[in-house]
């Protein structure tokens, strides 16, 4: 699950990390209440107006703006709040802002100069432990870093059995260029992260950047936090930070009928059972000639109710031309799924795309009887090749 | 010979009363697969089935003999129940649970080095050797005898692959569900492994699928030890990157996890790779007709 940078900040301050200060707003009147509390809080001269939304980028799409004054956080504000945010990561279409951080400058002059770095925790899937990875380039795109400089890119692997070592911490803090007071600081801020990020049962952190402040102190100017969902029955309350604004409307209808929905660009809708099947239909969707409208596994029961609440969810999509529905019945009878899409047909009314039935395992050909005697528009098949020409043929 | 499971596998079910667990013991036991009991805590002593429940998997090891389990227990008790199995000194240990948090498999990896046992999955549909012993969820009747070997990070795709191959008039020796989770017991490369080593095995089928650099190992593998002809298929061509498709493993981070860079590496290495998830049978006979 993602959340907000300022919830995400407000996880990592609870387990002792040191963050750039905020206080979020959702108009430019509560902005400028937000301004003067911050600046009594931390003495911040400057304000940095930050958009929340879950997709990185912000900055180059004008959602991250330096405020000199309080009049200029609301004029900022104004300007963000409500604004269609579009970054590389959002697609196109953007985001609708509801929500600024107004956040302290911590760039403020001093006797140090500061310094970027980069820091993300995350599992290495080869090895199945968590790493921290880090740089000191900081503040730009770690893969563009990646592709540039690799050997600035350091790596800490933590032993699960004892945790994340000092000495490990303190490799991080020398291989980053830290020295005196700026040390001391990176050390705790290292082990803190990994406490927090361990503590969430989280599946990434990314800080970029962290920075060490003219007064050196080290602080995480930006955060993205990701939650395993498997591990949220663990943490309620980091349940609580789920955004339903930042998700697609149909991907949360999908999730009240226990759908695995994803939608996509494309104008053939797919419904399908099982994760890895789903994913190889669309890919025989683009081979035959179309684009996958989305992503869909209905899961190990596909009855009635499902299959309905599926064609209703592809349905909603206006892209979609044509939908091709694939089941590989194993424990569920193909004849009981062909009966359940019957009925889900009925149930619809008016469909007016082309439906492609693949049914394929135990009684397949009593399946594709019922689908062909029940006089609907449906096409049926039951190898995949065929599925595949009746994708073309209809498109 | 087959690998990991054959008739004379004596297998146990954790989380046997479970409605799950119930289930697919009885389809298990109607395949043919040597089930000797269950385990559920607190039901010890007890019958269910008609096999003795015990109220740990130590106690069923030391009555039964079992070497294999099958892991039905909720996701949260899940990482327990396989230390569980190890701890007992059990062989094989089948987890189908969907859904464990990657923490506790963090755990469990480290739990298992050094331990003798062989974990497959989780999030996996289990392995099965045609027409001898089903140590999972598949359906049995799509697994015709024969001497193709399959390993598959996904259920039905599994399934699909193996009833393409049945409709060539091939067959399969063993099929290994490795599962879609970011952490997984035994990996393609290791499944791959045991197929290439197996005298009654001569292809292998391989399925994987966007996400982690499992595939490309394989493949380097296979470039360098293997022994006999690989077909493989990568789903995901069509995936956006950063959105997880159902399987939690099943993500495109980097330009490496790419269904088109996994695929690119594959052929590289010799494998016989299919774009199209159709054409899985065809190729495969197309390759045995060639080795023929």
């Amino acid at each position: 699950m993602n959340i907000h940078e300022f919830q995400g900040k407000q996880i990592l301050k609870s387990f002792g990390v040191g963050i750039q200060e905020g206080i979020t707003a959702d108009t430019p009147e509560a902005a400028v209440e937000a301004a003067k509390q911050l600046q009594a809080q931390t003495g911040t001269e400057w304000f940095v107006v930050k958009a929340q939304i879950h997709a990185g980028g912000r900055g180059k799409g004008g959602g991250v703006k330096l405020a000199k004054s309080i009049e200029d956080v609301k004029t900022i504000s104004g300007n963000i709040l409500g604004m269609t945010l579009v970054t590389p990561q959002t697609g196109p279409q953007g985001r609708f802002v509801h929500k600024v951080l107004i956040a302290q400058d911590v760039y403020y002059p001093g006797p140090n100069p500061t310094k970027e770095f980069y820091m993300s925790v995350l599992l290495d899937r080869s090895s199945g432990r968590n790493i921290i990875m880090y740089s000191t380039e900081g503040g730009m795109d770690i893969e563009e870093v990646a592709a540039t400089h690799p050997d600035k890119i350091f790596k800490e692997t933590v032993d699960p059995a004892v945790g994340l070592q000092g000495f490990q911490a303190r490799r991080i803090a020398f291989n980053l260029g830290c020295s005196g007071e700026a040390f001391k600081s990176m050390v705790k801020f290292v082990t803190a992260l990994y406490k927090a990020y361990d503590g969430t049962d989280s599946s990434m952190f990314e800080i970029n950047p962290v920075l060490k402040t003219s007064d050196d102190k080290i602080i995480a100017v930006d955060a993205k936090v990701n939650l395993d969902d498997n591990a949220l029955y663990r943490h309620p309350d980091y349940e609580a930070m789920r955004d339903l604004n930042e998700e697609d409307e149909l991907e949360i209808e999908a999730k009240k009928h226990n759908l695995n929905y994803i939608r996509l660009e494309g104008n053939v809708g797919c419904m399908v059972n099982g994760a890895g099947l789903a994913m190889a239909t669309m890919d025989m969707i683009k081979l035959a000639g179309g684009e996958p409208a989305n992503f869909l596994d209905v899961g190990g029961t596909a009855n009635a109710v499902t299959v309905e609440a599926g064609f209703r969810i592809i349905l909603a999509d206006p892209n979609v031309k044509a939908i091709l529905v694939n089941i590989f019945g194993g424990i569920v009878r193909c004849d009981r799924v062909a009966n359940g899409i019957v009925e889900a047909y009925k149930n619809l009314g008016n469909v007016n795309v082309p439906i492609i039935v693949r049914l394929q395992g135990t009684n397949a050909e009593e399946a594709k009887k019922i689908i062909t005697d029940s006089g609907l528009k449906v096409f049926s098949a039951t190898l995949l090749s065929e599925a595949a020409d009746l994708v073309k043929k209809v498109l | 010979m087959s690998v990991l499971v054959n008739k004379d596998s004596k297998v146990i079910v954790q989380g046997f009363t479970g409605k799950e667990g119930t289930f697919h013991a009885e389809q298990m036991i109607a395949y043919g697969t040597k089930v000797v009991g269950g385990i559920t805590p607190g039901k010890g002593g007890s019958l269910h089935l008609d096999l003795p429940v015990f109220n740990t998997v130590e106690d069923a090891v030391i009555k039964t003999g079992a070497d294999v389990s099958i892991i039905f227990v909720p996701p949260a008790f899940a990482a327990d129940a396989i230390m569980e199995a190890a701890n007992a000194g059990i062989k094989l240990i089948v987890c189908i649970t969907e859904g464990i948090p990657v923490a506790d498999m963090v755990n469990v990896k480290e739990y298992l080095k050094g331990t003798g046992s062989r974990l497959i999955g989780p999030n996996c549909p289990g392995v099965i050797t045609a027409e001898q012993c089903k140590v999972g969820i598949m359906p049995g009747f799509v697994f015709k005898k024969g001497r193709i070997g399959i390993v598959s990070k996904s259920g039905t795709l599994t399934y699909e692959a193996a009833d393409q191959v049945a409709k060539v008039g091939l067959g399969v020796t063993t099929a290994i569900g490795i599962g879609g989770d970011p952490i997984i017991g035994t990996t393609t490369r290791e499944a791959v492994q045991l197929l290439m080593e197996d005298e009654e095995t001569d292809a292998i089928v391989m399925i994987g699928e966007i996400g982690g650099g499992m595939e490309a190992e394989a493949a380097r593998w296979i470039k360098e030890f293997g022994t006999k002809p690989v077909i493989g298929f990568i789903a995901g061509q069509t995936a956006p990157a950063g959105r997880r498709m159902g399987h939690a493993g099943a993500i495109v981070g980097g330009a490496d996890d790419t269904a088109a860079a996994k695929m690119r590496i594959m052929s590289e290495c010799g494998i016989h790779v299919v774009a199209s998830p159709a054409d899985i049978g065809i190729t495969v006979a197309k390759v045995m007709s060639v080795v023929a």
